[in-house]
């Protein structure tokens, strides 16, 4: 496949995963999967594999950052920058033209009482995903993640804490014990 | 200029967000609605429920809408930039990393306790949600959609439906009921 024919078949797969693609990242990640390894054969599973580990460890969104991992793995910098448009167009455009059209039908009635019953349901689906992450994480018995846990939400949700200070101290305590566990693991290796 | 207040606070949220989309709505909540008063409670969860409606990560979702009402398309595309830019560099200088380190008990410690912290925020942004479903847009408590939440929440954890039947489920019954009772 010629560079230029390779850079148009990432663009276009990736600009038709992103369209249709409804749920988190990982639903996104299956499909690239499936087009990147199964179809094209551009990698094998077990890049894929990693690479999503790595998209998942890195801020932002999961499905953003493997198209840059799959791009950048296909064909350079041109690939990142060409998979990354691909993936964001769609939500940019769609969520734009939406953003317009919503100040003009939000007061009408029935879209008024549509999107109040609506809003009452996505508030069951994010206390959902958080139960189910709870959940998770929890049988992980991590007593000093359990007690951050709990004073994340006392101090994010009762004092009003900015969620900036939290994650970055929370991250401060994560990266404390690690380098504790470090240093005790080469004092015990010696 | 509005469009590099865009960019630096969703360069913000992007940097910040670690975890994946839903990561994301609690840092997106404080920055459109705390930070800056660019969207009231009840504007941020309808965007809540049209980024869920529609493909795409949350963040780019909410960049664009809340970019492009405060300047257009040049606000939409400096917010999502924003929001996609330290997502694609950390993930490119991690591609080297990684290998090395991903076993290691600096990483495994700290990713750890951040998604303790992170469900924290999500669990705390979800109440958030609750408290503006259940409060009337006259101010006063809102019975019917507070007992349509717990209702769908119920349902969504004993039987596992799509999210978004759940939340069209929703706004059809709260249409219906609302044509009823003359609201």
């Amino acid at each position: 496949m010629t560079g230029k024919k390779r850079l148009w078949t990432l663009f276009t797969s990736m600009l038709t995963i992103s369209s249709f693609t409804f749920g988190g990242g990982f639903v996104i990640v299956g499909l690239m999967k499936r087009r990147f390894v199964d179809e094209l054969g551009w990698m094998t599973e077990e890049e894929m594999l990693d690479l999503t580990a790595m998209a998942q460890s890195s801020p932002g969104a999961i499905a953003v950052n493997a198209a840059a991992r799959v791009g950048s793995r296909a064909a350079g910098w041109p690939g990142l920058l060409t998979a990354v448009l691909g993936t964001v167009l769609p939500p940019i455009v769609l969520l734009s033209l939406l953003s317009l059209c919503y100040g003009a039908f939000r007061d009408l009635r029935p879209v008024r009482l549509l999107l109040a019953g609506m809003q009452a349901g996505v508030a069951a689906v994010i206390l959902d995903v958080a139960w189910g992450l709870g959940d998770k994480v929890l049988r992980g018995r991590d007593p000093l993640g359990l007690a951050l846990m709990v004073l994340v939400f006392a101090a994010g949700h009762l004092c009003g804490v900015s969620t900036v200070v939290l994650i970055l101290a929370a991250a401060a305590v994560g990266l404390c014990r690690g380098l504790a566990r470090l240093h005790k693991s080469k004092e015990g290796g010696r | 200029m509005i469009q590099l207040e865009l960019f630096l606070s969703f360069f913000q949220i992007g940097l910040l967000s670690l975890g994946g989309g839903y990561a994301a709505m609690p840092l997106i909540q404080e920055q459109v609605t705390h930070a800056h008063p660019w969207l009231t409670a009840a504007e941020f969860s309808d965007l809540v429920t049209i980024a869920e409606m529609t493909p795409g990560p949350i963040g780019i979702n909410a960049a664009s809408f809340v970019g492009v009402r405060l300047a257009g398309v040049t606000g939409s595309l400096a917010a999502s930039l924003g929001f996609i830019l330290p997502g694609c560099l950390v993930v490119s200088v991690l591609a080297g990393v990684y290998r090395r380190w991903k076993d290691g008990p600096v990483l495994h410690s700290t990713l750890g306790i951040l998604r303790h912290a992170v469900v924290a925020l999500i669990a705390s942004a979800g109440l958030g949600l609750l408290q503006t479903a259940a409060t009337a847009a006259e101010g006063g408590f809102d019975l019917p959609r507070l007992l349509l939440a717990g209702g769908a929440f119920l349902l969504l954890r004993t039987r596992k439906p799509s999210p978004i039947l759940v939340m069209a489920g929703c706004g059809a019954v709260y249409l219906l009921y609302g044509l009823a009772a003359g609201l």
